[in-house]
């Protein structure tokens, strides 16, 4: 069938060879001709020579999920031809390096075989090993663009704005691209019937990764504090924070740091960090996945309990233990709620896309100082380290930071007595004091019994009153943090919920199923306590298709234990392989439950 | 347990500092621990310490993990803040407090167990960082608060009260951190007020990391005899090699001290330390050559006192990093980020 910018492509290279900036390249040239594009990277815990996977979907719908067929695949990986041949819809396209036939292993008569010549044509037109690996890499970018008739052009200015005055790289890579574009137009029918075409959707987008706009909305928050240890797929987000502030928290004159990174020890320590440094009045805040949330459960349940506001991301990985740690999930759900002993509860949030990871990075930090609690912001691999396409973000310049409830040493002069500890409005926040600020406000900050006056204590009555107290703040952040993400219409009496990462395919499948005559409502939570809307959504809906990332239905069972959700009602379509989640699996599995007779 | 305030009345006749303050008003509130804790006595040298270092008690930050040492902050200067924290991890929090305000001075409390068992890893990761913070290790060779069980820093052949004597190699606090490159180590014991005064306001005048390990006996479990952490061992095998007098800023040096063997050490901020050298073969300018000395008194079983190794060249944490002098914590928020504009031009090169 022939379409127009509706395509998906595969590259399979090895890691460590160069191939990510010319899958870059090709994304970015589509990008800038105007047309909608996702970018995702399938890569290994390794560092050098295991195969690697960049997918590119090319939506002129401007649908943000990955896709669920494969049109073109450029196979440049000898050990995963034949996996990556079989992974190819019927009806596309492959391509191979035919320097070396392998025409053994490309057995499939239901798709296109096109062999490229292109270790053969590097090395004839390059020196040195090095230069021909990379420029048989850059070559096949030249291909593709044959293939689907993409602008040399942009190609060339892209190049150009990479390499800047390097001119002897454009040249290079140039020739490269346009050996692999020459021979696909002398040998192909060039373009193929899925192609791509200059359209105008992309303007006032950008293309970026999750944890570079939660590393730049951190530095936009105000974070002084930054403590980790280093976990894929988390790492990024540092990275992007400490990078922002070399640039613009570095005193041009002194060369002095306005912003403390600390790489810690293990993550006991960074959030150990966290908290002194947000005790102390900085905002501070730790990047991490999974296992590093399992390390920092004690100290979470100390700030719970001791009220030291604290923002942690989990960039969530497959698991359990050590898990597919460069593959997705949403499998932290359940212990980031519940993070530590005791009767613990914490506040989560749950950006959609890199834009809501900018905007909930600022937001976490609001919220953590205002109910004074440790705020989980949990993203995954997908959100973290994948590239979407997205609106631009913008700051607001009337943005003022919530601190929350801090006395300052003219309130604590004109005070009596400050107690830490107690609910003077009502609403479960005591107020807070920061170190040196006036010998008023000093108060001692303990994990053990305390009654609401900052005591220790070991009676039962005055260990009680705080801790129901915290469930009052409970309530306060149930009404303070982001509602859900409602679009329903009176008719209809099934409902998807689901949360961050998975929007993406849920908003597509949607409308998949809507072209069937399906309508289905939908909910997209966005923050754990769940607020009332929620609630509503779920009781005015016969079924509610509950959709997420993980084997145990986290999601769902916190529905259940958070607002009470009948059960019955909530159906589980749990995926949970690694990859992220596309909206063909969703649609088919609303419509077996639907033929199971389950819903509708 | 109760936590109950002492009547604070001023006697007229006590001694005032230049705050105007007394000791009293550096007393928090009534220990709740065992009649004759050597913790009490070291919370009792920290109060005269602060007393007479003129700290204004909302600037300093006391810290502490989890014990029957950790618990301590709670009784002295009630005035500041304090931050009793979970096992073994008091450093990092102290590490956090202070990169968000290092104008404050830090105090932290911690037991054997608390830093040589559980809190190891930290421990040693404060030394390599050099935080700016007076570190006590109220040393009693066992777990106090859990009933007694042996800590890292049991000595070999020490007995407990029930079971076998512990046979593993101890933790040395002192050789480790002169190992790690602490630039202020020392030595000493609750029963000694008169050494332990100047050590800690040494350690507290200090810029960078001051360890101060104590043998602090816990006299509930571990002071029978047989064990190497009761007062009477202690007593015995006490030897100390420096002796120390910490000088105000501006103050003059009065005491008389022996000619060739006193070292006057300038601080950083102004105030001096005298060391005066009563073992003559000992150098705690010297690494290499404390470590040789403290290992083979060690090996004889005896415990060195003093203040045992000082490097006032090394920078701190703070500066280490290249971070400003301002606390972070006081910065506006407003002024951290380039403003929308700005983040107009970053998101081009996303486009
Ligand atoms: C994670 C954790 N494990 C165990 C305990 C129990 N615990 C409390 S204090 C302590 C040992 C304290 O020993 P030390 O630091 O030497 O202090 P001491 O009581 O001897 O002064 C232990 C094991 C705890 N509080 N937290
Ligand atoms: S148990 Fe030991 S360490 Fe604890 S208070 Fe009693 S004497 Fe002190
Ligand atoms: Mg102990």
């Amino acid at each position: 069938m022939a379409t127009i910018n509706d395509v998906v492509i595969k590259i399979a290279t090895v890691n460590g060879t160069g191939s990510a900036s010319a899958n870059g390249l090709l994304r970015k040239a589509i990008f800038r001709m105007g047309i909608p594009v996702v970018g995702k990277n399938y890569f290994p815990s390794n560092i050098q020579g295991l195969p690697t996977w960049y997918e590119i979907r090319v939506t002129g719908d401007g649908y943000q999920a990955r896709a669920d067929r494969l049109d073109l695949m450029v196979a440049m990986n000898v050990q995963t031809y034949v996996q990556d041949m079989a992974e190819i819809t019927s009806g596309g396209w492959l391509i191979y390096d035919s320097t070396w036939p392998r025409s053994q292993l490309l057995d499939r008569d239901d798709i296109t075989v096109l062999g490229v010549p292109l270790s053969r044509m590097c090395n004839e037109s390059f020196e040195g090993a090095r230069a021909r690996i990379l420029m048989k890499n850059i070559a096949y970018v030249g291909v593709v663009a044959a293939l689907l008739d993409i602008d040399l052009g942009i190609i060339t200015t892209l190049l150009e704005e990479t390499f800047a005055a390097k001119k002897k790289l454009i040249d290079s890579n140039m020739t490269a691209i346009q050996l692999g574009y020459d021979y696909a137009v002398e040998n192909f029918v060039c373009p193929l019937p899925k192609k791509v075409a200059a359209i105008d959707k992309t303007k006032g987008h950008i293309i970026i990764d999750g944890n570079t706009a939660a590393g730049l909305g951190c530095m936009y928050a105000g974070a002084t504090v930054g403590a980790w240890y280093p976990i894929t797929p988390s790492t990024s987000l540092m990275d992007a924070f400490h990078s922002f502030c070399r640039k613009y928290r570095t005193d041009p004159e002194t060369g002095k740091h306005s912003y403390c990174v600390m790489q810690a020890e293990d993550e006991l320590a960074a959030i150990g960090m966290v908290l002194g440094a947000s005790w102390n009045g900085a905002r501070a805040f730790t990047p991490t996945s999974g296992p590093g949330i399992s390390l920092m459960s004690e100290f979470l349940g100390l700030a719970y309990y001791a009220e030291i506001p604290a923002v942690v991301f989990d960039v969530q990985r497959t698991g359990p233990s050590t898990g597919m740690p460069t593959r997705t999930q949403q499998s932290d759900i359940m212990t980031c709620a519940f993070a530590s002993h005791g009767d613990t509860r914490q506040v989560l949030l749950f950006p959609a896309d890199p834009g809501e990871c900018f905007h909930m990075a600022v937001s976490a930090f609001d919220f953590a100082e205002r109910l004074q609690t440790p705020v989980l912001v949990l993203s995954d691999l997908d959100i973290g380290m994948n590239d979407w396409m997205i609106p631009e973000f913008e700051w607001d310049e009337d943005y003022v930071p919530d601190r929350g409830k801090v006395l300052g040493a003219e309130d604590l002069e004109a005070m009596d007595k400050f107690y830490r500890y107690l609910d003077v409005d009502g609403d479960g926040i005591p107020y807070r004091t920061f170190p040196g600020v006036h010998p008023k406000g000093s108060y001692f900050t303990r994990g053990s019994g305390h009654t609401k006056y900052g005591n220790y204590t070991e009676d039962s009555v005055a260990y009680q009153d705080v801790v129901d107290r915290l469930l009052v703040k409970w309530e306060t952040a149930r009404k303070l943090v982001p509602a859900a993400e409602i679009r329903t219409s009176t008719f209809n009496k099934m409902g998807i919920l689901t949360v961050g990462s998975g929007n993406a395919a849920c908003v597509e499948a949607l409308d998949r199923l809507k072209a069937q005559d399906i309508n289905i409502d939908y909910c997209r939570v966005k923050a754990f306590p769940f607020g009332s809307e929620v609630r509503e959504f779920i009781e005015q809906h016969e079924i509610v298709f509950v959709v997420e990332q993980n084997r145990d239905a986290q999601l769902r069972s916190l529905l259940i234990l958070d607002i009470n959700a009948d059960q019955n009602k909530l159906v589980p379509l749990l995926h949970y392989n690694g990859i992220p989640l596309g909206a063909g699996f969703v649609v088919e599995g609303v419509l077996q439950k639907i033929a199971q007779g389950k819903a509708a | 347990m109760s936590y109950t305030g002492k009547p604070k009345i001023a006697h007229p006749g006590l001694p005032r500092n230049q705050l105007g303050l007394t000791a009293r008003d550096y007393e928090g509130a009534v220990s709740t621990l065992c009649a004759g804790c050597g913790h009490d006595s070291v919370t009792a040298a920290i109060v005269q310490a602060v007393f007479e270092l003129n700290i204004e008690p909302h600037m300093l930050a006391k810290m502490s993990g989890i014990g029957c040492s950790s618990k301590t902050p709670a009784y002295f200067v009630s005035q500041s803040h304090g931050f009793n924290s979970v096992h073994g991890r008091m450093p990092s929090v102290t590490t956090g407090a202070n990169a968000a305000n290092r104008q404050l001075t830090y105090i932290g409390v911690s037991g054997d167990g608390d830093s040589l068992s559980i809190g190891v890893g930290q421990f040693v990761h404060a030394i390599r960082r050099n935080l700016n913070m007076c570190y006590i290790i109220e040393n009693n060779g066992v777990y106090g608060l859990t009933k007694g069980q042996f800590s890292a820093s049991a000595d070999i052949g020490s007995k407990p009260k029930k079971g076998q004597p512990n046979q593993q190699e101890p933790i040395d606090a002192v050789s480790t951190a002169l190992s790690l490159g602490a630039t202020y180590i020392a030595r000493s014991f609750s029963g000694d007020k008169e050494q332990l005064v100047p050590l800690i306001q040494g350690a507290l005048r200090h810029n960078g990391f001051a360890l101060i390990d104590i043998v602090s006996p816990c006299v509930t479990f571990n002071d029978h005899e047989g064990s190497t952490k009761s007062y009477a061992h202690t007593r015995e095998f006490y030897h100390q090699v420096v002796d120390m007098d910490y000088v105000q800023p501006a103050a003059e040096i009065k005491a008389a001290y022996a000619k060739g063997e006193v070292m006057p050490i300038e601080l950083h901020n102004g105030s001096k330390i005298v060391l005066r050298k009563i073992d003559e073969s000992y150098d705690p300018t010297s690494r290499a050559k404390a470590f040789k000395y403290l290992r083979e008194h060690f090996n004889a079983g005896e415990i060195v006192t003093g203040l045992l190794y000082l490097d006032e060249t090394r920078a701190e944490m703070h500066d280490l990093m290249g971070n400003i002098d301002t606390p972070l914590a006081h910065l506006p928020l407003s002024g951290l980020h380039p403003g929308a504009a700005e983040l107009k031009r970053i998101l081009k090169s996303f486009a």
